[in-house]
């Protein structure tokens, strides 16, 4: 009985919310903006160079964050749902995301944007930080150009604009890493790094890499990498020993303490860092490790 | 070749060294307190405190950033709130003090999560809290040497009521008052040598030399303070072997020294003189000899 008298109230209800929600989309809103989701801090930056204010952006992880090992909060299926665009780097580095668009049940595109840059391994897996060259940060930049201007065809001329206008930028700064680098002698291009995440920028621009931790943040070394890494430091006399913005520093140290090599300060690779820190955003964070890297290898 | 393989890893490597007399310390310190959580029965302590720190790390983390000392001190006092609210609710209640501290362990960790979600930052707190054997510096050296000093001198001190108050804790009751003294400076020394512990040396490490070497140790002697020595010997020993062996092979050397623990406990379990498994089905062998 009670049920009857529910249902006889709530179809009128129903129906005048249908009705207004129809009536609703016919009004045409001036300005919208494309709601994109990215997947870290540096494809937050590069989506806000291209978009500008035509784009709602929101970061899943945020600054300082650690995008290998992220879990979702409810939040951020909400933001996925809502999204036209996701934006993610692909190479295995989002293994949580496709679940999470999946659990949203999403109907945003997805837009790889690490597609079309040639990958580099180390150790057997692909290194999915590819932004690390600049060469590959103008590809992604042409990727979001081109999956932003097929979201909002309307917006494309200024999407085009900006996008070219941040090319030439990028431009700039990979002749000014080329320019830095070589004025360090090329016997001194060697450092250690906790993590390998410049397998990238080593192919670049001819500085080489050595890492005591895999590919992920997550892996813990054995006795015989740490020795072996110690020994070739020895051997090689490489210079410098870098530190990263998001795990434990006592190894690293200890290498340098028994190498005597110089402790060089921090390189970012996964995440940039707030307004007033020393990355905040995709061309500081390049300059500060390049800053980084030349003050430790110069003599 | 004996040589290169078990002495010259250390004589070359100064983070062999360290990494050994970190082990030895914490054997030290830790393998006492196992014995006497297994005579309490409480050996999966050490897990729940794992996650228990984790709100006064969080706020250690708000307070002052991804400062070590910070968060360490605020994992000390979550830490010991946990562990002495429900110190306190067992000895005043009829609930068991795993239970209640499984209770108070499992608020603490939802505290925790909150705490770093509604901050929106999203870096594994914890993570960044526990350290790894290879990469002793000074401080972490000096910390654990100092903790296991002062753990092997509270123990002293408390050990008789301590012992009494483990078997037999309402006859202390009837006749002392130095029970809850004994039973609260345990649990304090518990959350010292686990934060530390995972400060130093990572959750594995702290928690898996506490209750390893005990588990061992009651596979070979009735005796309280000759169980003590075994599980201490046997703390080091798979210390010793388990660098030697990451060092060899390529397991990481918190798990290597785990597993050699584990493979001296399954030893135990078909050898051992106190309730191994041969001993057992061949009892009248064993008893002549």
């Amino acid at each position: 009985m009670r049920c009857r008298v529910s249902n006889r109230l709530l179809l009128p209800l129903l129906l005048a919310l249908f009705w207004k929600g129809v009536a609703g989309a016919e009004e045409p809103r001036p300005q919208e903006r494309v709601p994109v989701v990215v997947s870290f801090s540096i494809l937050r930056d590069f989506v806000q160079m291209v978009g500008g204010d035509q784009v709602e952006l929101s970061a899943l992880v945020g600054n300082n964050g650690d995008v290998h090992v992220y879990t979702p909060t409810p939040a951020d299926a909400q933001n996925v749902a809502g999204a036209k665009l996701v934006v993610i780097n692909g190479l295995g580095l989002e293994g949580w995301l496709p679940r999470l668009v999946q659990s949203a049940g999403s109907k945003a595109t997805i837009v790889t944007a690490s597609a079309g840059i040639s990958r580099l391994e180390s150790d057997g897996k692909i290194d999915p930080h590819g932004w690390q060259s600049v060469a590959n940060a103008k590809i992604y930049v042409g990727n979001i150009r081109d999956a932003l201007s097929a979201a909002d065809p309307k917006q494309a001329d200024a999407y085009r604009a900006n996008a070219a206008r941040y090319l030439a930028e990028l431009d700039a700064l990979d002749r000014e890493v080329r320019e830095t680098v070589a004025r360090i002698p090329p016997a001194r291009r060697k450092v250690i790094s906790t993590h390998r995440a410049f397998s990238y920028f080593a192919d670049a621009y001819g500085v080489t890499f050595i890492t005591p931790l895999g590919v992920s943040t997550e892996s813990e070394p054995s006795a015989r990498d740490v020795a072996a890494i110690i020994r070739q430091v020895r051997a090689e006399n490489i210079p410098a020993v870098f530190l990263e913005n998001a795990s434990d520093g006592r190894l690293i140290s200890r290498i340098a303490a028994e190498t005597g090599a110089k402790i060089g300060g921090t390189l970012y690779s996964d995440s940039l860092t707030g307004e007033k820190g020393e990355a905040p955003t995709y061309i500081t964070m390049v300059r500060h490790n390049i800053k980084a890297l030349t003050s430790a290898l110069a003599d | 070749m004996i040589y290169d393989a078990l002495i010259a890893p250390f004589l070359d490597f100064e983070f062999m060294r360290r990494a050994l007399v970190a082990i030895c310390a914490l054997a030290l310190g830790a393998a006492p307190i196992g014995v006497f959580l297994m005579l309490r029965r409480m050996s999966l302590v050490g897990d729940a405190m794992a996650h228990a720190i984790l709100p006064g790390a969080a706020v250690g983390f708000l307070l002052s950033g991804l400062n070590l000392i910070a968060m360490t001190i605020g994992g000390l006092v979550a830490g010991f709130a946990v562990a002495l609210l429900a110190g306190l609710v067992s000895r005043a209640t009829e609930l068991k003090e795993d239970a209640s501290l499984a209770t108070f362990y499992l608020v603490s960790l939802a505290l925790g999560v909150t705490i770093v979600s509604l901050k929106g930052t999203n870096i594994d707190l914890l993570h960044v809290l526990f350290g790894d054997i290879l990469g002793m510096d000074d401080s972490t050296l000096l910390v654990i040497a100092i903790n296991a000093t002062v753990t092997l001198l509270v123990m002293a001190l408390i050990f008789r009521p301590l012992v009494i108050e483990s078997v037999d804790p309402l006859f202390l009751r009837a006749v002392s008052r130095s029970g809850a003294i004994a039973h609260l400076g345990f649990l304090a020394l518990v959350v010292i040598n686990l934060v530390n512990g995972f400060h130093a040396l990572g959750t594995l490490l702290a928690v898996g030399l506490m209750i390893l070497p005990a588990a061992i140790a009651r596979f070979w002697s009735r005796d309280l303070s000759l169980m003590i020595a075994i599980a201490v010997t046997s703390g080091m020993l798979s210390g010793y072997a388990g660098l030697v062996l990451s060092f060899q092979t390529r397991v990481p050397s918190g798990p290597a020294i785990i597993l050699v623990a584990a493979i001296i406990y399954l030893a135990s379990i078909l050898f051992g003189r106190v309730g191994g498994i041969l001993w057992r089905l061949f009892p009248g062998r064993h008893l002549e000899a």
